[in-house]
């Protein structure tokens, strides 16, 4: 297992296997299936693939640990930036099919409209982590602001979630679920600093007392 | 029309239906699934349409008023993009779920302020009056827009019959539920059955449609069989499917999206660009099946001729 997740095949079959999705949604196209509503197959598959890729993201770390298997990190890059990449279809998709590049519309959409709010500032932190995941910015900022810097993707997924929640016209079954699943990942690390500050904290009762912010 | 390939789609020439019904018998014969696996694309193609089998029977009709001549949708687009929450709320699920919706025998039982309250049977209601042929433009709230040839009649036909008394300002509007053949109702989000209204000199309209139809066949059950309402200057939700119950009433009945949010559907829902939904401008429209968002929505959907001398005196923002 451990030599599996290591081997440099691994990381392209799983590169192919992010593809999958797109490929799902311009195969009808290249078919001529008839698709009656286009520009909602695009958006709404754009939407659920950057969704899903988030919570993929975020699986990465709670999985490492409980199946002890560290080599995993490797793939937590890659599926962070398909979900940018995602993002950037479905903001694409709403900026050309639905808005007709009308800046001025868009504008009043994101004040005027909570659900493209909150989308919007989905995407917006997406950016600067994006810009920042190579290994040049993790050294230039330094392994610690980096991190803090990323959790901006717990953030990111939750108002993700909300946009999802806010833009369904009833039907919030699925929002829900999503909404579970980002709970229960952001719940688990709540978990996990609990516990490491309560082991500080234990550690610290002897003579000399450990610093409380040493909990990273 | 970049999406498909080059047949003109009119409704006339759509695959014949011993084409749909030979093949779906094949298709079973074999089993879908190693079907596919054995012969790949160009079989699955053949598996993907054999979905939409419409068991419609042939209406015959005359050419009606107000029609539009627009161009018309696929009637492929028209069955397969549906908002029918009974049988699920993506739009692609009305098609495969609602396949065997038992829509025979089928009553509609008028009641309330009438001095006639009575049911019909569907064979009742399909000899009412001539049926017409109406090409409309059906204007969803979500901000898509299509044009159907509908098959009815002017749903005041029916209400003369029934002679509404002068208390009667309201007509009430009831779709058919049954949770045994809706399982996916109880997921809607919206309260079930569905319930509409209108406002009687709106019910009495003559483009207010009675339909039984579209094109020129019954019905196909995710459409709304076997009887709806269309009601081209409102919103898409206010043309109830799979009709039961209409009541008469003195007060303004209470409507399924009206419950639901009321901030966001009226009553009214007159196609109005002026008036946004909180979630979606109103201004623009995509005609299906095109991509972009490039068409501007007219004001009562571009039947004010007809129906804007309903309207007179009332602030369309306050009544939206
Ligand atoms: C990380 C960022 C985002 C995520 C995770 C996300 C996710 C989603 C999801 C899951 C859907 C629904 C898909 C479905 O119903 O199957 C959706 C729809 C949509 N999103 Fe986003 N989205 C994001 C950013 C944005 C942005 C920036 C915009 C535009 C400014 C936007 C505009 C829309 C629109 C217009 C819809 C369709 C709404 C409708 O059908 O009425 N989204 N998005």
């Amino acid at each position: 297992m451990h030599t599996l997740l290591a081997s440099k095949w691994t990381k392209g079959a799983l590169f192919l296997l992010c593809l999958g999705p797109l490929a799902s949604i311009i195969w009808p196209f290249v078919r001529h299936y008839t698709i009656p509503d286009p520009l909602q197959f695009i958006q709404h598959g754009t939407g659920d693939w950057t969704l899903r890729f988030l919570v993929c993201a975020l699986t990465v770390t709670p999985l490492r640990q409980l199946l002890r298997l560290p080599e995993l990190i490797r793939f937590r890059r890659m599926l962070g930036l398909f979900a940018f990449f995602y993002a950037c279809l479905h903001f694409t998709t709403y900026l050309v099919f639905d808005k007709l590049f009308d800046v001025h519309e868009i504008w009043k959409d994101v004040y005027k409209r909570p659900f493209i709010t909150v989308g919007f500032l989905a995407f917006t932190l997406l950016i600067p982590l994006a810009i920042t995941s190579t290994t040049g910015w993790i050294r230039r900022l330094g392994g610690r602001r980096w991190r803090i810097l990323h959790r901006a993707i717990y953030l990111s997924a939750v108002c993700g979630v909300i946009h999802y929640y806010w833009l369904v016209k009833s039907a919030v079954i699925r929002p829900l679920f999503y909404a579970a699943l980002v709970a229960l990942l952001l719940a688990w690390r709540l978990g996990q600093w609990f516990l490491r500050r309560r082991r500080t904290a234990l550690a610290g009762a002897g003579p000399q007392r450990a610093p409380v912010n040493a909990s990273q | 029309m970049l999406l498909r390939k080059p047949t003109d789609l009119t409704y006339a020439d759509v695959t014949p239906k011993s084409v749909y019904l030979d093949r779906r018998k094949f298709l079973r014969g074999i089993g879908i699934a190693g079907l596919a696996a054995l012969a790949g694309q160009r079989l699955l193609e053949l598996a993907i349409p054999s979905q939409s089998v419409h068991a419609g029977t042939k209406l015959t009709s005359i050419k009606g008023p107000f029609s539009t001549d627009e161009k018309i949708n696929s009637f492929n687009d028209v069955t397969h993009y549906n908002n029918f929450y009974e049988f699920g709320v993506d739009k692609d699920q009305p098609a495969k779920n609602s396949q065997k919706f038992v829509t025979s025998p089928w009553t509609v039982s008028v009641s309330g302020e009438v001095k006639k309250a009575r049911k019909f049977s569907m064979e009742e209601i399909l000899k009412l009056a001539p049926l017409e042929e109406r090409i409309y433009r059906l204007r969803c709230v979500e901000g898509w827009s299509i044009v159907v040839p509908w098959i009815g009649f002017s749903l005041s036909t029916l209400v003369n019959l029934v002679e509404p008394t002068p208390k009667a300002r309201f007509v009430a509007f009831e779709s058919y539920y049954d949770p045994g053949q809706m399982p996916l109702g109880k997921y809607a989000g919206i309260e079930l059955p569905y319930v509409e209204g209108l406002r009687l000199d709106e019910a009495m309209n003559p483009l207010t449609l009675l339909c039984v139809g579209m094109y020129g066949e019954t019905l196909p059950n995710q459409d709304g069989a076997p009887v709806r309402l269309v009601v081209p200057w409102k919103y898409g939700f206010k043309s109830i499917k799979s009709l039961v119950k209409i009541r008469f009433v003195k007060d303004q009945p209470p409507t399924t999206w009206n419950l639901y949010s009321s901030q966001e559907y009226g009553f009214y829902s007159n196609v109005n660009p002026q008036v946004d939904h909180p979630r979606w401008s109103q201004a623009r429209e995509r005609r299906l099946p095109e991509f972009f968002k490039t068409h501007k929505t007219l004001m009562l959907n571009g039947y004010g001729e007809q129906v804007a001398s309903l309207y007179a005196g009332m602030d369309l923002r306050k009544n939206y």
